[in-house]
C-alpha cells in the first residue's frame, strides 16, 4: 500500500518527471482554455460579478482535488505526508495576495492563464506574462529591502486539517460543504449582477451543478468516512532529507513537504536540499508506508 | 462581448471544467508528490535573462543567487517544463476549438495601446506579488488550497479582496 506518489517513491526518475510534467502542463493549459480563461474578458468578468465561473471553476477544482486526496489517503493509497504544501508565510501571503488580486484585474489574467492566453494569439497573455517576468526580476532587484517582510510570519507548512486535528477527508467534506453553498450564492449573484449592468446572465447552470454536487458529495462522504478509518500518524519532522534529484530538492524548497519543519524559514526560495524533507521516513519508502 | 461564431467549440461548463481541472490537479500530486504552478517558470526565466546579460550581478544578488550560480541550471526546473506544457495544450486548445486568432482582446473602452499597457502593468504587480507570496493562483489558490494549506487560504482570500478593491477602478477596460 501507500505507492502513491509515484515520484517520490522513486517509481521513475528526473527526465521522466520533467516529461511528465510537460504532459500535466499540457492538461493543464488545455482544460484552462476548455474553461474560457485564455480570454481576458472571461476572467474579468467575476470582479464585476456578472459571470462568476472563475470562482465556479477554482472551487470545483479545489474541491475535486482536495476530496481525491482525502479518498485516496484515507484507503491508503497515497501518502498524505509525501506531498509538498506551500509553507505559510502570514503576512507576506496576504499583502501579496492583495498586490496580486490588484494586478489579477488589472491585466484580466493570472500568470498560468497568460500563458493560454498567449497560446489562443491574444497579445494581451503573451505581454501580462513578460509583464510576470519583469515583476518577478524587479521583486529580486529590490529583494535585500524586501527581505525582513518577505521572511516575516513564517509558520512553516500549517495544513488546515492537522491545526484543527482533524482528518483530512473530513476537512475536505467541509471545503465541498462550503463550495456547494457558494455556488448557489454565485449564481444568484450573477443574475442580480448582470440584470444591473443590462447583460444576459450566464446561462443556467443547474443539472450540471446539481450533478456535480452529487457527485462530489458522494465522493466527499467517501473521503469523511475514509478520514476516520485510515487513523493518520501525524507527520513526523525529521532530520535528514532523502532528495539526492535536484527536482526533489527543489520541488522541498519551494513547497516544502508536509512534515512540519519549521527549521528553514526561507526554504521557500533557497533550493537547500537538506531544508525541507520530502520523503517520509521509511528508508526504502516504495515497500513502506504505514497503512 | 462579442458573440461565439458558430464554428467554435462552446468552452466547458465550468462545473465540469473544474471537476476536469480538479483530476488533472489530482493527478499531479499523485504522480508527482506536488501541484501546478503558473509564475515559478516567469521567475527562472527572469533570472537566466539576467544571468544571460550580467552573470556576475545576476549571482551576486541574494534572490537571483539562489537559482543562478555554479552548478545551478536555472531553467532545469519542473516548473517551466510545465509551463511549456501549458502553452502546448493552449495552442492545442484553442486551435482545435476554432478559438486561436493572432490580436489583441479589448473592450471598446480602450485601445490597443491602452489594453496592452494594463497587462503589462498587471503583470507587473502579479510577478512581484507571487514572489512575495511564494506562488500564484495555480502554485498557491489552487494547488495550496487542494492541500489545505493556511496560507494558501488567506492568499486566495487576499486576492479575492484586491481584485474588487480595484476592479471599479478598471471598470472601463472591460466595458
Amino acid at each position: 500500500m501507500n505507492g502513491l506518489p509515484l515520484y517520490p517513491n522513486d517509481v521513475f526518475g528526473e527526465n521522466t518527471g520533467m516529461l511528465l510534467g510537460t504532459l500535466i502542463g499540457m492538461a493543464f493549459g488545455f482544460t484552462l482554455e476548455r474553461a474560457g480563461f485564455g480570454r481576458a474578458p472571461v476572467l474579468a468578468a467575476q470582479f464585476y460579478l456578472t459571470d462568476t465561473r472563475v470562482f465556479k471553476v477554482m472551487f470545483s477544482a479545489i474541491v475535486t482535488a482536495a476530496v481525491g486526496i482525502g479518498v485516496l489517503s484515507g484507503f491508503g493509497a497515497l501518502d498524505l505526508a509525501m506531498i509538498t504544501v506551500p509553507e505559510t508565510f502570514v503576512a507576506p501571503q496576504i499583502v501579496g495576495g492583495l498586490v496580486f488580486g490588484a494586478g489579477f484585474i488589472v491585466s484580466g489574467l493570472c500568470p498560468g492563464t497568460s500563458i493560454v492566453a498567449a497560446a489562443s494569439g491574444n497579445l494581451d497573455g503573451l505581454v501580462t506574462y513578460v509583464g510576470v517576468i519583469l515583476g518577478s526580476v524587479i521583486f529580486g532587484l529590490v529583494y535585500p529591502a524586501l527581505e525582513g517582510f518577505y521572511l516575516s510570519g513564517a509558520l512553516g507548512v500549517v495544513r488546515l486539517d492537522t491545526a484543527l486535528s482533524l482528518p483530512f477527508g473530513a476537512l475536505a467534506f467541509g471545503v465541498f460543504l462550503m463550495a456547494a453553498g457558494c455556488f448557489l450564492v454565485a449564481e444568484k449573484l450573477e443574475r442580480i449582477f448582470s440584470a444591473r449592468a443590462g447583460r444576459d446572465a450566464p446561462p443556467g447552470q443547474s443539472r450540471t451543478r446539481n450533478g456535480a454536487i452529487a457527485a462530489l458529495a458522494t465522493a466527499a462522504v467517501v473521503a469523511l468516512v475514509g478520514g476516520f478509518v485510515h487513523k493518520h500518524e501525524a507527520p513526523v519532522a525529521q532530520a535528514a532529507a532523502i532528495a539526492p534529484a535536484p527536482v526533489k530538492a527543489a520541488a522541498a524548497t519551494r513547497r516544502t513537504a508536509s512534515t512540519p519543519s519549521k527549521d528553514a524559514p526561507a526554504a521557500g526560495s533557497a533550493p537547500a536540499p537538506s531544508a525541507a524533507p520530502v520523503v517520509a521516513p521509511q528508508g526504502a519508502p516504495r515497500k513502506g508506508g504505514g497503512c | 462581448m462579442k458573440d461565439t461564431p458558430a464554428t467554435q467549440t462552446p468552452i466547458w461548463n465550468p462545473y465540469v471544467a473544474g471537476f476536469v481541472l480538479g483530476l488533472v490537479l489530482l493527478g499531479s500530486f499523485v504522480i508527482m508528490g506536488f501541484g501546478l504552478g503558473g509564475s515559478g517558470a516567469a521567475n527562472r526565466l527572469g533570472i537566466a535573462a539576467c544571468d544571460l546579460v550580467a552573470p556576475a550581478a545576476t549571482e551576486g544578488n541574494a534572490y537571483f543567487g539562489q537559482f543562478a550560480g555554479a552548478g545551478k541550471r536555472v531553467l532545469h526546473d519542473w516548473l517551466v517544463w510545465e509551463a511549456l506544457g501549458v502553452f502546448l495544450g493552449g495552442v492545442l486548445a484553442s486551435y482545435s476549438a476554432g478559438r486561436s486568432s493572432l490580436g489583441v482582446l479589448r473592450s471598446e473602452g480602450v485601445s490597443v495601446a491602452q489594453r496592452l499597457a494594463f497587462a503589462l502593468g498587471g503583470g507587473v504587480l502579479m510577478g512581484v506579488a507571487a514572489r512575495i507570496a511564494r506562488g500564484c493562483t495555480s502554485g498557491q489558490a489552487l494547488t495550496g488550497g487542494a492541500v489545505l494549506s493556511a496560507g494558501s487560504w488567506m492568499f486566495m482570500m487576499a486576492v479575492f479582496a484586491g481584485g474588487y478593491l480595484v476592479a471599479p477602478l478598471v471598470r472601463r477596460q472591460w466595458r
